[in-house]
């Protein structure tokens, strides 16, 4: 049987890859509605609150998701990793209960208003609860990467007999890889968000929805995708630069690179192996690692060698990037292709539907795959240079986590089976409504008459 | 700030985590109650039912992150030592809340044929995570120990958090429903305060039994007095409750939030009963809030941050309420 660190590590990786999918979505999911509902405060034009209607829906079941699978997190640090509180429990703990206080309270409270709360306040007050939910879940962000990034990159304490202080909260917030982090992860979550709409506007449009909101939500998506998935490339970029400075280990691992060396090459394909501690079937253009990393083909990039017994696993890391990348490309094509033919001929052809229904999910794979990278390759540490995975881990019983492992990741695999199905559903519903069937309630205490899962509910 | 030393820090984050649990009680134990009686035969009372909490049963949960958090960041060897215990409880109790918390939403999304079983989901998760939390409570209260009597005393325990829910949330219906389903959840509030007033008789007694430490605390200390007045006001509150609920409803529907503000004050009595019972510790009988507190540096940063946001927080937790005062009805997405 697997041991209790193994089985730790592959409970907390299931449970933080399955939460993690539903904060990416609502992340950005919110600032679109929140345009969707300025759009419509300034316009008045029905398709936007249409637009905003069929969304907020999503949103309130990737919340709920989100929030749900949230509350394991706190208690799984306690139960299989007391070590990283009785350490770092001074840094952490502030950063999570600022969390709490700043983000969660107000994204739950303020979501009740948003999700109902149309008909009962004025409409300047739901957009105003609209912005707050938005500016909640990127809080909520904001301080999980600080304390993730801090993990990655610490600074600003000092460590006495063991425990970690905090010396310059600054200098621990703003810690070196912290802006790049956020942004990254920010800009993730918003090209998994163009994705999502636009996959699932497209597959409206395919299954013959001709109104006006889904080719509206489309546009949208398409034109955020074309813009923001080049600017990913560029944050990318310069989060891998960062992280070359202060996790040379990590880029090793990523690039597939053993030896220190001169004109290092890129591999687009290779098999690491860690027994030889070489790689096998290469496929590599030369130089170019050595003018990405360096921006000089003759720069030298350090190899996995010099940090032998002390650098991530390879594989993963490897691999793991090379999926992002690739997903990253084929957005930035995808989304551009998709544009240009939207911009000229006002609609896309029957593939280019195809194409897009097919990545409705890509975002989440990268999502992972990025992060699978940047924390895998922060092993053997839970804290760089700080406290290592293996001192943190509790000493809970391996049955018993066996038990709740099996429990939670049953769960997590039906949900996300019912929640990938309950959007299409959503979309299949929609597309049955009419378009000119609802009165757009207009001021306030417009009482609804509707009854709950009327198909008027789902225009 | 800088005024507070190493105990009073530790005095002001065990009342917090307190306050934030018992909060936690009340808020999301009025909706995980209407889940435990979610009424599998009537659609329509289940859409009205659900519909009550809808606006707010995402920020009852918080409280819950919030109390664990706070248990987490101020007293971390309390948190471990007592979730180590409790780590099979706690962890089923998370996944009746998960299974719960996606139901509600899933139940409105869903083809209507499949509603159905969404509803029975919420259901389910409502009582699992009921009573686990019950279950963990009464382990608590054993001195965290898996012996067969503290076992038995936690299965029981758990009955009795779960019929707690069940008249909060029935007393949160009351005033939140009329005509048919009002008048069902009157009859099941007097049904649940029932069984409730039973269970808290007999976890006193148990408790006084069993107990050397928490005998003394209420029998004998100089106190005594003075903290005879909780069971005083808790039992007297069943009384007047059990009066009310017999003249329910009123002309008018006069006095339709009383029962839920008197099962409020039951709350409050049962969980100060066991705040006496046990403080100074945090770990019953192992370790106190003084030796689980973090170090004072963080401690200070994280209560200048609670001091601004908590009122904040209650500002527009009360903006929601009152958005949504009234009967509940249809909810309908924007």
């Amino acid at each position: 049987m697997l041991d209790v660190l193994m089985l730790s590590r592959l409970q907390f990786a299931a449970n933080i890859s399955f939460h993690i999918l539903f904060p990416t979505i609502t992340i950005a999911l919110g600032w679109l509605l929140f345009y969707f509902k300025v759009r419509f405060d300034i316009s008045k034009h029905p398709v936007w609150m249409r637009a905003y209607r069929f969304w907020v829906k999503v949103f309130a079941l990737t919340f709920a998701i989100g929030v749900v699978s949230g509350i394991t997190m706190s208690f799984q640090f306690g139960t299989n990793w007391p070590g990283f509180m009785e350490t770092v429990g001074n840094i952490a703990g502030p950063l999570l209960a600022y969390e709490i206080l700043t983000a969660f309270f107000l994204e739950a409270t303020m979501l009740g208003i948003m999700l109902f709360g149309f008909s009962r306040v004025p409409s300047w007050m739901h957009t105003t609860a609209t912005f707050l939910v938005a500016f909640g879940t990127t809080m909520s962000a904001f301080w999980i990467i600080v304390l993730n990034s801090w993990m990655q990159t610490p600074a600003g304490f000092e460590v006495i007999e063991g425990v970690v202080h905090a010396t310059d909260w600054f200098a621990i917030i703003f810690n070196p890889s912290f802006p790049y982090r956020f942004s990254h992860m920010l800009m993730a979550s918003a090209l998994t968000v163009c994705f999502l709409v636009a996959g699932i506007s497209a597959y409206r449009i395919y299954r013959g929805d001709n109104k006006k909101a889904p080719n509206i939500t489309l546009k949208t998506a398409l034109f955020s995708a074309a813009l923001l998935a080049p600017l990913q490339v560029f944050i990318g970029d310069l989060h891998g630069l960062n992280t070359l400075e202060h996790q040379p280990q990590k880029v090793a691992a990523m690039e597939g690179t053993w030896e220190t060396s001169t004109n290092v090459p890129m591999l687009l394909f290779a098999v690491p192996d860690e027994e030889t501690r070489s790689n096998k079937y290469e496929l590599a253009i030369p130089n170019l690692a050595s003018i990405i990393l360096t921006h000089s083909a003759s720069g030298e990039i350090k190899g996995l060698n010099d940090f032998i017994g002390d650098h991530p696993p390879v594989k993963p890391l490897f691999y793991g990037f090379r999926v992002m990348v690739g997903i990253g490309i084929l957005m930035i094509t995808v989304a551009w292709w998709c544009s240009i033919t939207l911009k000229r001929k006002g609609r896309l052809s029957r593939l280019q539907l195809k194409v897009l229904i097919g990545m409705t999910f890509s975002g989440w794979i990268a999502t992972l795959a990025g992060w699978y990278v940047t924390e895998i390759g922060r092993q053997p540490y839970l804290v760089s240079g700080v406290l290592k995975t293996a001192d943190a881990v509790t000493t809970i019983a391996s049955e018993n986590v066996v038990f709740t492992f099996a429990l939670y990741f049953s769960v997590y695999i039906v949900l996300l089976i019912a929640y990938i199905k309950t959007l299409f559903v959503l979309a299949r519903k929609s597309i049955e409504v009419e378009e000119y069937d609802l009165t757009i309630p207009g001021g306030k205490h417009n009482k609804p008459a509707m009854p709950l899962n009327s198909h008027a509910e789902v225009f | 700030m800088n005024d507070f030393d190493a105990n009073s820090l530790a005095f002001i984050f065990a009342g917090l985590t307190c306050f934030a649990l018992l909060l936690y009680a009340i808020l999301d134990g009025y909706d995980l109650g209407i889940g435990i009686c979610l009424p599998m035969r009537n659609k329509a009372w289940r859409d009205t039912s659900i519909s009550a909490i809808g606006p707010f049963w995402d920020a009852n949960e918080t409280w819950l992150v919030l109390s664990v958090g706070l248990l987490l960041v101020a007293f971390p060897a309390a948190h471990s030592a007592i979730l180590y215990k409790l780590y099979i409880p706690a962890t089923i109790m998370l996944i009746g809340l998960i299974l719960r918390g996606v139901a509600f939403d899933f139940r409105a999304k869903v083809k209507e044929s499949y509603a159905v079983h969404w509803d029975l989901t919420f259901k389910t998760g409502s009582i699992i995570a009921s009573f686990s939390q019950g279950f963990m409570l009464g382990l608590y209260v054993m001195g965290l120990e898996y012996t067969s009597l503290s076992v038995i005393f936690a299965l029981f325990s758990g009955l009795c958090v779960t019929g707690a829910y069940a008249l909060i949330g029935n007393c949160f219906l009351i005033m939140k429903t009329s005509g048919e389903l009002q008048l069902y959840a009157i009859a099941q509030a007097k049904k649940y305060g029932g069984l409730t007033f039973m269970g808290i008789l007999a976890v006193c007694l148990v408790n006084l039994v069993v107990n050397d430490t928490t005998a003394q605390v209420w029998l004998n200390s100089s106190w005594a007095i003075l903290y005879a007045g909780i069971p005083i006001l808790c039992f007297s509150m069943f009384g007047l409750g059990y009066t009310l609920l017999k003249r329910l409803p009123l002309d008018n529907d006069a006095a339709n939030w009383l029962p839920f503000v008197i099962t409020i004050i039951v709350f409050i009595s049962c969980f100060f009963g066991l705040v006496v019972s046990f403080y100074p510790y945090v770990v019953p009988g192992k370790m106190t809030v003084f030796e689980a507190a973090s170090s004072p540096e963080s401690l200070r940063i994280i209560l200048m941050g609670a001091i601004v946001v908590i009122p904040i927080i209650f500002i527009y937790t009360a903006f929601t309420y009152y958005a949504f005062r009234g009967k509940a009805e249809g909810l309908k997405y924007y």
